[in-house]
């Protein structure tokens, strides 16, 4: 498995699939059960970490680790450091100072995740929650995993994702993985809501969503992000939900079978009507259940086992030869106290 | 893995197999004086079927239907941190639950008991059940905890070194037991 979660092109058709269906098995060990909790993580601490608000995905991301038991501290940008300038840096170097295992990191800058990862700041497990414009792999690990239920295996099965595609990560990480699960990917937007090289993604793009509603075995509405756009891209919201809205009649050009997602929060009544939104085969609130189920998936392939250990190691010692000796001599001691608090912590599970 | 068993000695054969399942079978009712309240839970992979096969001999015997479930104890095990993150395997609690139930955990091999611990503690967080018995194909000994099978299909004295192994029509195609003897960490030892 892999260290961090990024982006989901770094995930292998194996490795996503082994995410999806621990998830499976996370529902299952937590669906009508009395006790919803499992030890696997105990003694595990669980960094959020949101520069950006957000309620439902911290929310689910607290949740998930709760219920594997690890120890979930909240950092938000209102009311802390964050807000009074400190730098990602500092940040980061004070979760290190509190031994955090794992840090879930949402962040209006693309690439922030990445950073956090890759500049040995930490030792800690990243885990990307949205970035920017970029990616929110664990949204889409949630929708692969909705899809799956309701459609059986996603080779070859296609989905329409509908919506703001250049401000949206959502579709970004969805496009990625659903290409490596073997799905086919129409993408559907005004030509000023997509980005640049959308050409090179695994996927095919229109314009018309009449057109490709009834080859469709699913549908993603992504929101109109209305706090991003300076009401430049299309004339009007009235003519944006005529033109790409899912509305009762082009609900009914749908495949029977057809499911409907949207990563929520939704603007009723713009991409989406209400009536649409309430049908039995939108799977919306759907998805909200089944993100909890794939956090925990993620959090336990990540934090549960000993390769996170070994990783960490090599790490630390990749680090101790490019680091500097003399600001570098601080942070040995932090890492030996820590080093000792591993041992004692697996021998209290043993 | 292959390479480990080149030489493996079969010391129960298909029948040999059967004659234990059927023998444990009617060691439990005899045990638990019928088949009522009895919940078979098996510990995957091998135990799965092994539960599944002994709860049909059940009912043979007794004419009720049994409760077959699965239960994995993977995120219970002590051993969870020494190694990668691993897959979890199927749990599958029958709908009436373990509440004041006889569970039968059944699996293939008993070795140091912390399967078998792991499983007890996963049991916990189900229910209460009022009874938990332990069913095993082999026990091989080397326990390293406090721990030991109500009903034994065959006690296998072994080293350390040697490896048993458990062949099941429903996953490896035939059904038989192997005992290997290699220096080498084999799938037996990496879980006990």
């Amino acid at each position: 498995m892999i260290r961090h979660l990024l982006s989901t092109a770094d995930l292998s058709r194996d490795d996503a699939t082994l995410v999806l269906d621990t998830a499976e098995e996370m529902a299952g060990l937590t669906e009508g059960r009395s006790v919803k909790k499992l030890p696997a993580l105990r003694g595990r601490t669980v960094v959020n970490l949101f520069f950006e608000d957000s309620t439902r995905t911290r929310t689910s991301f607290e949740l998930a680790a709760k219920r594997l038991s690890a120890d979930v501290v909240n950092f938000s940008a209102k009311g802390s450091s964050l807000s009074k300038g400190e730098s990602l840096k500092d940040t980061a170097l004070t979760l290190e100072a509190m031994g955090a295992d794992g840090v879930v990191v949402r962040h209006s800058a693309s690439g922030a995740p990445y950073r956090l990862a890759t500049s040995g700041w930490i030792n800690a497990n990243v885990l990307n929650a949205g970035d920017g414009t970029h990616e929110h792999p664990t949204q889409a690990l949630l929708d692969a995993f909705t899809l799956r239920r309701h459609l059986g295996e996603l080779a070859g099965r296609h989905v329409v994702i509908v919506g703001d595609v250049l401000h949206g990560r959502v579709a970004r990480s969805n496009v990625l993985l659903l290409a490596t699960l073997g799905a086919r990917v129409t993408l559907v937007a005004p030509p000023t809501l997509l980005p640049m090289g959308v050409e090179q993604w695994p996927c095919t793009v229109s314009y018309d969503l009449d057109a490709v509603l009834p080859d469709a075995d699913a549908v993603m509405m992504l929101r109109v992000q209305r706090e991003r756009m300076h009401d430049a891209y299309f004339p009007s919201a009235r003519e944006y939900s005529r033109r790409y809205g899912l509305d009762a009649r082009r609900f009914a050009r749908l495949a029977d079978d057809a499911v409907v997602l949207h990563p929520g929060p939704m603007n009723r009544g713009m991409e989406i009507t209400a009536d649409v939104a309430d049908s039995d085969r939108s799977v919306i609130v759907e998805q909200v259940t089944n993100g909890v189920y794939v956090r925990m998936a993620v959090l336990y392939l990540m934090l549960a086992g000993a390769a996170n250990d070994g990783a960490r190691d090599e790490r630390r010692s990749e680090r101790d030869e490019v680091g500097g000796a003399a600001n570098d001599g601080a942070r040995d001691e932090r890492r030996s106290e820590r080093d000792q608090a591993d041992p004692s912590a697996q021998e209290e599970t043993t | 893995m292959s390479r480990d068993l080149s030489s493996p000695r079969e010391v129960l054969d298909g029948d040999d197999v059967a004659r234990a399942l059927t023998r444990m079978a009617h060691e439990v009712v005899e045990r638990n004086k019928g088949a009522s309240d009895l919940v078979v839970l098996g510990i995957p992979k091998r135990g799965v079927p092994l539960a599944r096969r002994l709860a049909e001999r059940i009912t043979a015997v007794e004419g009720v239907e049994v409760p077959v479930g699965a239960i994995d104890p993977t995120m219970y095990r002590d051993d969870l941190r020494l190694r990668p993150a691993r897959a979890l395997e199927p749990t599958d609690i029958p709908a009436g639950g373990v509440d004041d139930k006889t569970v039968v955990l059944v699996d293939d091999v008993l070795f140091s008991g912390r399967t078998i611990r792991a499983a007890l503690t996963a049991l916990d967080d189900i229910g209460r059940p009022r009874t938990v018995r332990l069913v095993v194909l082999v026990d091989r000994g080397h326990r390293q905890l406090p721990i030991r099978a109500d009903h034994v299909g065959k006690n296998i004295p072994t080293a350390m070194h040697e490896t048993v192994r458990v062949l099941l029509s429903d996953i490896d195609g035939q059904d038989a037991v192997l005992l290997g003897s290699t220096g080498a960490e084999t799938e037996a030892e990496a879980a006990p």
